[in-house]
């Protein structure tokens, strides 16, 4: 049964998706017709040490201290953890706590830009043909890739599973479902020879797998420009998927392309998978092959209160006040920021916070839907039943933890939750499903830890 | 520009869809089969609709306004339920019977167990079946000026035959809202065009009252007899506007299948085998009993559950 499923997704034509979803407005039309345009920062360079699932990096400068761009700051602080780099060069200010995307204060490392923008001479690389395994490994690990979908687990322990002989796909999450943001198609549209070229790094580690494109179908034009570059690619491939959100969650992807499920507990590994997003592929692709290390994103400006919505590539570090006067300042004051797409993203309470790793869009909007409407008792309608793509039921995970019982809650599996956001979306009480969930699994995995 | 923003958990967009949009769908949706019952039984029908509504919201407020709660007859759940108890009178019924009725509903059977979405049974049907307990020579007297004599399924079960075509058009006795297939179908569409509900309770619903009919009728596979009991008996009002009301049936995709199974069997039985000819009230409350029972055995299982790390 499942490998017949999994024959028809690899063979078939019909659309690829999974259960439930939503189809929220997507806002992609603000933005995504602009190329991707470079920003030079101005102001001081904020680099946090936490940009990353993990330990902190530590700190290898010295407040004083010169540095120039592209110089390493701060090392791995433990074996899961990701170095970090200078994006402009510059006088190390301070190091002191930051208020970061979250709302916490992080340790950080500010930089005084001193505008001219000097480098560091990068060392020579080997072609990718001579290079041996451990060496690529090695590249991504000290080039501070981490996942820049969002999530930022360092790239390099997704590349180097126990047994890399059994990963049979090596996924490139192009689906880019989270409304309003760009920045994955306009590096599609603009240079998809170095998603290409990252993905083909990716695959040399694992002799056994293929390679796949997956592209959400409200992307034709990337589709077509993708097909045309792997033609003669016997090893990758591209895949449509369905447009409905959240298509490009780890776990929906993978059952989307390859028809193998996997739950909270699990790595994409144990479904012999590798996903890997959009920007993170690229930036594999700038270290391995170009030798850089992770100095900049694309990160989408857009929302009804710009006035003029950009795809920026962003040196990371950049004050988000930056990008808004970029993008020509507010043409009508927003109510809400969000750092990231509207379903996943952080609220910020002001612009004050810097670029980091895995921001990919600031979104400035002129209403706030989630406070204009009351929360009302439950009508038990099953909607979020119906959209969850974990397969739980909101409702009731929601009452659980709203109770703190913790034993109803794992019984019904409220671990499994991925906070996509769905159930939240669609529940016509408006009710907080997924902030209620959301806060409790955050106990319960601190508990776990101690 | 403020020095703070609105700040939120994820996600930070919302559905247009709310409790009262789908709620006054289902207003609207009830429109056709009230339209047909005025225009079938005449203005008194109107009358009656109206009582019945006016009753059921003036409950919800006078309720809250006394107890200091959030006024909540804004979300037009408490119409909705004026409404479908409107259509499940006869058209004889003394204006009293729809305000008792409509009290009984929202105070008794709604605001007593918590307001919305607490009611442990559809509050319209815990109210008709209250009436029919209570009144029950005015709850089944069904001579009006336009017809006189037993309803098509008591007819049907004391060996009669009854015209089909009648049924389906809704030109037979029976209470106001539950004679016209037709109007009522159409509501349906309404309801499922607009993703209000499903067909998975009223198609299994519907499909295992006719296969038990079938089987246990005495006249086998006879497609008028089958017709019969489908358009007949408040059947369709019952499967797409009343077991289908969310508070009252499983939240679970599978649990929604056996409630519709577990309702087919409830009113064939009653049907058959007991003395009345109609039985979709009583069936849809016992079976609105037994849904937390439903929920438990039937809770989908995770995504990826199961799955072994390598």
């Amino acid at each position: 049964m499942r490998a017949e499923r999994e024959r028809s997704r690899v063979t078939g034509m019909a659309k690829l998706t999974f259960n439930g979803g939503i189809h929220p407005y997507d806002g992609k039309d603000l933005s995504k017709d602009k190329p991707i345009k470079a920003v030079l920062p101005k102001g001081d360079l904020v680099y946090p040490l936490s940009q990353h699932i993990g330990a902190p990096a530590k700190p290898i400068v010295e407040k004083g201290d010169h540095v120039l761009t592209g110089q390493k700051i701060a090392e791995a602080g433990g074996f899961v953890s990701a170095p970090i780099y200078a994006t402009v060069s510059g006088t190390v200010k301070a190091i002191e706590p930051r208020r970061v995307v979250t709302g916490d204060s992080v340790m950080s490392i500010i930089v005084e830009n001193d505008g001219l923008y000097e480098e560091v001479k990068y060392s020579e690389r080997k072609p990718l043909e001579e290079m041996t395994r451990e060496e690529i490994i090695e590249c991504v690990k000290e080039a501070g890739i981490v996942g820049m979908g969002g999530a930022g687990f360092p790239t390099f322990i997704k590349l180097s599973p126990k047994e890399p002989e059994k990963i049979d796909y090596v996924i490139a999450n192009c689906a880019e479902c989270e409304p309003y943001l760009t920045s994955d198609y306009r590096r599609m549209l603009e240079e998809p020879e170095k998603l290409v070229g990252g993905l083909k790094v990716s695959l040399k580690l694992f002799e056994n797998a293929r390679g796949i494109l997956a592209v959400e179908d409200n992307k034709p034009d990337c589709i077509e420009k993708l097909k045309e570059l792997v033609k003669d690619e016997p090893r990758i491939s591209v895949k449509e998927l369905k447009t409905k959100y959240p298509q490009g969650a780890e776990r929906q992807i993978i059952y989307a392309t390859t028809g193998r499920a996997i739950n909270s507990s699990m790595l994409p590994a144990d479904a012999g998978c590798v996903v890997n997003n959009v920007d993170t592929v690229v930036a594999i692709y700038h270290a391995v092959i170009e030798g850089k290390p992770l100095m900049n994103r694309i990160v989408t400006v857009t929302g009804d209160a710009i006035a003029n919505p950009q795809n920026f590539i962003v040196r990371i570090g950049t004050n988000y006040h930056e990008l808004v006067e970029e993008a020509g300042g507010f043409k009508q004051e927003p109510v809400k920021i969000v750092s990231g797409g509207p379903m996943m993203g952080f609220a910020l309470f002001g612009l004050d916070v810097p670029t980091t790793k895995t921001a990919s869009a600031l979104l400035c909007l002129t209403e706030d839907e989630v406070s204009r409407m009351e929360p009302s008792a439950c009508i038990n309608c099953g909607r979020c039943v119906e959209v969850c793509p974990g397969r739980v039921v909101p409702k009731l995970l929601a009452v659980a933890a709203a109770n703190g019982d913790e034993e109803t809650f794992l019984a019904h599996d409220g671990m499994e939750c991925c906070e996509c956001g769905c159930c939240s979306f669609v529940c016509p009480a408006k009710r907080h499903l997924t902030q209620n969930i959301k806060s409790m699994r955050k106990l319960l995995l601190a508990k776990k830890k101690k | 520009m403020s020095d703070l923003m609105k700040v939120s958990s994820n996600p930070h967009v919302r559905s247009k869809s709310t409790t009262a949009s789908i709620m006054l769908t289902v207003v609207i949706a009830l429109l056709p089969a009230a339209g047909f019952g005025i225009y079938n039984f005449g203005p008194k029908a109107l009358l009656l609709i109206l009582v019945t509504v006016a009753s059921t919201v003036a409950t919800e407020f006078a309720f809250e306004k006394i107890c200091k709660k959030k006024i909540t007859i804004g979300d037009y759940s408490a119409v909705v339920t004026g409404l479908l108890l409107a259509l499940n009178l006869p058209v004889s019924a003394p204006w009293w019977i729809g305000v008792v009725g409509g009290v009984f509903a929202i105070l008794v059977v709604k605001m007593l167990f918590g307001g919305i979405g607490q009611n442990f049974m559809n509050p319209a049907l815990g109210a008709r079946c209250f009436l029919l307990i209570s009144f029950t020579s005015i709850m089944t007297n069904f001579d009006c000026d336009a017809y006189t004599g037993a309803t098509p399924l008591a007819a049907l079960k004391s060996g009669e035959s009854v015209n089909i075509l009648n049924m389906v058009i809704g030109r037979t006795a029976g209470t106001i809202g539950e004679t016209s297939m037709i109007a009522i179908v159409i509501g349906a569409c309404i309801l499922i065009l607009f993703g209000i509900i499903d067909l998975r309770i009223p198609g299994t619903y519907i499909v295992t009252l006719a296969v038990f009919v079938t089987l246990f009728g005495g006249r086998g596979f006879n497609w008028p007899y089958i017709s019969a009991h489908l358009s007949g008996g408040g059947l369709m009002l019952g499967a797409f506007f009343m077991a289908t009301d969310y508070v009252t049936r499983p939240i679970t995709k599978r649990g929604q299948y056996v409630f519709g199974f577990l309702l087919g069997v409830l009113t064939g039985i009653f049907r058959i085998f007991g003395p009345s000819a109609e039985g979709v009230s009583y069936a849809i409350i016992i079976g609105n009993l037994l849904v937390p029972l439903i929920e438990k055995v039937t809770l989908p299982k995770a995504f990826g559950k199961g799955g072994e790390k390598a």
